[in-house]
């Protein structure tokens, strides 16, 4: 009976071995698997625990957090929701979060590894680090001139400084205010249908998300691949362009809204906007030089990242002469981002030096301790410096003699193009005002702003002037915050 | 009798080790008093106001305990006591953890209240009680009771699916609990006394010796009734102990390790059989299978894939007491899921000084069997102990998914007022007949030796 005993007490022991191994098994071994499970609501739990960093605009916060005391317990909230919007997106317990929150989300929770400085010490300790700050790069005076310029209208701004590439405002109307969106609960549901359903798509960053046909603004970027490539070296000359210009291979005839466009030089066809002009030099130039071009200035990049995902805008990279023709206009399927344009107007009061567009100056920690800073950078020389002059004298004349009269700006340098596009099946949809450009203050040694305005606008008709008349207005008021702030 | 001859001089004296469990004792209870400010610290950043009620009343209990067992059996195994009060202040501890996330459902105090009670059934048995061997002559009278017991929650409505509970005055009980003592009193009782029969007599078949019907009969049928009984209520947790019980009680008795075989492939054609055509096992065996199944359908985890969660979280040291998030586990989590709050609260290193625990306590148990001389007490204490074993292997293999889940109580941890008197009762059957074993060389034992002969 002895050995009986020990045998069946060696059978309850093996027992309890079992269990710790198997416990062993799903603590230590396979955790992972089990913590990341989507039903698992530890992580969520833990994540909204604690207070989220917030976002800064010139040293003060436009975001916040609110104790709900719930089991997700910190909720967003935002001081300007809908001014801010572009900026910052949502930071949703449902929706999760997209745009500067969503990118700097690690940061903003506290779980980015730059925060810790003895990560592994925080695994043994459970320790979780407070939510860093994000401080951006947009200058209030202009957001907010940005924004009451656009009033009603659909529409996007966004504004550089050519010298840094720094973002000073991103602005797309109608917005929303995104801390509707903040919790958890069947209202948030609500919200995000309303606002989904909405037909003015309040929740699309139309700056960074959305891609127009950039028409007549894309003229920059074709006089500049003329320059470069020597098609064209003499801005004066005149250029045996005929009216109409029928289009290489087909018998379609283009024209212009405005007349004098006969032969009229590259800086007469820039001010007046000669689409004639343009197609020549478009196929002259021929459909790998502009592609070329357009890709220096960020057409067809898919990665860019401000650190708000960026759309890609789109150059296509196979095109019959016809179609080349049409994309030297900005038609056909050339589509931009009001980001990209105004990079395009960046790059050239930079004289072609263009610098990374970025949103954040700097991160700290929730102490104020400096984690990652933004320095300036080149992102591309996007043509020859001795292009540049020659560009920026083209634009200059737009706004001094040309259709870009309504942005000149009073004891400043201010250089334009205005832009038009219809779009829709038989041009139905509503048209799209463009105004791209720079401005100079009179003692300053360099441009100090660069703009992209779109409007969607039912009043523009065909011609280039309504890019001026609509979107001119919105740029100068936008140009002259950025140059006295 | 060479046995005889040697313990009559009583030539060296054994010690009685009661100090060593006063100063366990003391351990034992300054650690769940640790726990509690633990708890009260990490969850409101102060002492709980209560802390001194709470350590004096398990201090109190554990004081009372241990003074019953000095007068009464001087001889007791050390540890069983300390091991039991650590345990049941440990589930206390979690009990009341997990009562601060459930506002308008606390049950710590009627815990305790509970606790109270089975340690006065504890000093109770130790106390009148004076030999192991009387309950021998109770044993049919046992199997009756233990019938009974059974059957009552019959006439009572099923709650969550299984019918085993009892109501009355107010009070909720699982009557099942009793029964296993009384059943294992019982199995131990007549495998003591017809063993040989059991292992000698009988057809030979092949290799396996059968033994005749007659003996093999009644323990067969009562053991079929208790096990047809539960499975109707779907007390399956409570079925499966018995079957193990049972072939474990009648492997020490014979000797045959035919009857694992064929108790194993019973086991198996049953558990096939249920598995497979009851729907509330069947459903039960899939969760086990597929624990996420449900998430992937996209109706929520279950509770089970909720403790693997809770267990995952714990991680190797646990996030502490107070700490982590078990209570998404629902209904149940005070109860049959009381161990996943210690696996996420403790981690996997509480989690193994709990087995641990529980080891020590099984390990004792089965020492007190090699120790002791008459075949019934050596029985009672493997069969005590196994019970101890196979009910924490059955709901904790169940809430870490080694098993398929059925409904159990964690032994002293979790919530349940039948559950942890039927356990002070198995302590203090163990602790008597461990004073009796270790005291057999003493006068104690030598002036009852020739009543009973």
């Amino acid at each position: 009976m002895t050995r009986h005993i020990r045998r069946a007490a060696a059978f309850c022991l093996l027992l309890m071995l079992a269990l710790a191994l198997n416990a062993t098994r799903i603590q230590v071994f396979q955790n992972d698997t089990y913590d990341g499970n989507p039903a698992n609501r530890r992580q969520t739990i833990a994540r909204y625990g604690q207070v989220r960093g917030d976002i800064f605009v010139d040293g003060r916060p436009i975001t916040g957090s609110k104790d709900t005391g719930e089991q997700l317990r910190y909720e967003r909230t935002y001081r300007y929701g809908p001014l801010y919007a572009p900026v910052t997106g949502y930071a949703s317990q449902t929706y999760g979060s997209t745009l500067l929150e969503g990118a700097q989300d690690r940061l903003l929770s506290g779980t980015d590894p730059l925060l810790a400085p003895f990560p592994l010490l925080d695994d043994v300790t459970r320790a979780r680090r407070p939510g860093g700050a994000v401080h951006t790069t947009i200058v209030p005076a202009v957001q907010h001139a940005a924004y009451s310029a656009l009033g009603d209208k659909q529409g996007a701004v966004a504004a550089l400084d050519p010298a840094t590439g720094e973002i000073l405002a991103l602005v797309s109307t109608p917005s929303y205010d995104p801390g509707l969106l903040s919790g958890n609960g069947t209202t948030e549901a609500q919200r995000w249908t309303t606002l989904n359903n909405a037909a003015s798509k309040p929740m699309l960053n139309r700056a960074l998300r959305q891609t127009y046909p950039p028409g007549s603004a894309f003229k920059v970027v074709t006089a500049a691949a003329a320059l470069d490539t020597g098609v064209v070296t003499d801005v004066d000359a005149r250029t045996h362009s005929p009216v109409p210009f029928t289009l290489p291979g087909t018998s379609t005839r283009l024209s212009n809204e405005v007349e004098g466009c006969e032969n009229a030089s590259l800086r007469a066809a820039f001010e007046w906007s000669c689409n004639t002009v343009f197609a020549k030099l478009g196929s002259e130039v021929g459909l790998a030089g502009l592609v070329d071009t357009a890709e220096r200035f960020g057409f067809n990049d898919p990665d860019l990242k401000i650190p708000s995902p960026v759309s890609r805008s789109n150059m296509d990279r196979s095109m019959d002469p016809a179609q080349v023709a049409l994309s030297a206009i900005g038609q056909y399927d050339t589509t931009a981002t009001p980001l990209q344009m105004a990079m395009v107007a960046a790059a050239v009061a930079n004289n072609g030096d263009l610098k990374v567009p970025h949103l954040v100056e700097r991160t700290t920690d929730a102490s104020g301790r400096t984690v990652s800073s933004t320095h300036p950078a080149s992102l591309r020389q996007t043509f020859n410096p001795g292009t540049a002059a020659l560009l920026k004298e083209l634009m200059v004349g737009v706004v001094k003699e040309g259709t870009g009269a309504n942005a000149a700006i009073p004891g400043a340098v201010v250089g334009g193009k205005t832009g038009t596009a219809q779009h829709g099946i038989g041009n139905a949809g509503l048209p799209y005002a463009w105004f791209i450009s720079w401005a100079q203050a009179k003692d300053a040694a360099q441009p100090g702003v660069a703009v992209a305005v779109v409007v969607e606008d039912a009043a523009a008709d065909r011609d280039d002037i309504s890019g001026g008349g609509s979107a001119a207005p919105i740029a100068r008021a936008v140009m002259r915050a950025a140059l006295t702030s | 009798m060479t046995d005889r001859t040697e313990t009559s001089v009583p030539a060296v004296q054994v010690p009685k080790r009661r100090g060593t469990e006063l100063a366990l004792l003391v351990l034992a209870v300054g650690l769940c008093v640790y726990g509690y400010l633990h708890v009260g610290l990490a969850v409101y950043g102060t002492v709980p106001r209560n802390v001194a009620d709470y350590g004096g009343g398990l201090g109190a209990l554990a004081l009372l305990a241990h003074v019953a067992v000095r007068l009464r059996a001087p001889y007791a195994d050390p540890l069983l006591l300390p091991i039991a009060v650590l345990l049941n202040g440990l589930g206390l501890v979690l009990i009341y953890r997990l009562d601060q996330e459930t506002p308008h459902d606390q049950a710590a105090l009627a815990q305790l209240t509970w606790s109270t009670a089975g340690v006065a059934l504890f000093i109770l048995v130790v106390v009148v009680l004076r030999d192991h061997r009387v309950l021998q002559g109770y044993a049919y009278l046992f199997v009756v009771a233990a019938l009974a017991l059974l059957l009552a929650p019959i006439f009572f409505p099923a709650v969550n699916g299984a019918r085993i509970w009892v109501r009355i005055a107010g009070f909720s009980l699982q009557p099942a609990e009793f029964a296993k003592i009384l059943l294992a009193v019982f199995f131990a009782s007549y495998l003591a006394a017809n063993r040989n029969a059991l292992a000698y007599a009988g057809k030979r078949v092949w290799k396996l010796q059968f033994p005749t019907g007659r003996v093999l009969g009644p323990i067969v049928a009562i053991w079929l009734i208790s096990v047809g009984v539960l499975i109707l209520e779907r007390d399956l947790g409570t079925s499966l102990l018995f079957f193990g019980l049972f072939v474990v009680l009648l492997y020490v008795a014979t000797g045959r390790t035919g009857w694992i075989a064929v108790g194993l492939l019973l086991a198996c054609v049953g558990a096939f059989a249920v598995g497979s055509l009851e729907p509330h096992v069947h459903s039960r065996v899939q969760d086990w299978l597929h624990p996420f199944a449900t998430i992937d359908a996209g109706r929520g985890p279950t509770q089970l894939a909720q403790s693997l969660f809770a267990f995952a979280a714990g991680g190797l040291l646990g996030t502490g007491l107070g700490q982590g998030h078990s209570s998404l586990i629902g209904f149940a989590a005070k109860s049959d899921f009381i161990l996943a709050t210690a696996g996420e609260e403790l981690g996997l290193t509480g989690l193994c000084a709990i087995f641990l625990l529980y080891a020590v306590l099984v390990a004792r148990g089965c020492k007190v069997g090699l120790a002791l001389r008459d075949p019934f007490g050596r029985l009672l204490a493997i069969g005590l102990a196994s019970i101890l074993a196979l009910q924490v292997f059955v709901i904790a293999g169940g809430v870490t998914g080694l098993i398929p889940l059925t409904g159990m109580a964690m032994p002293f941890l979790a919530q349940g007022g039948s559950s942890v008197v039927t356990n002070w009762i198995i302590i203090a059957l163990l602790v008597r007949v461990s004073s009796y074993a270790r005291g057999q060389s003493d006068v104690y034992d030598s002036s009852q030796l020739p009543e009973e002969d």
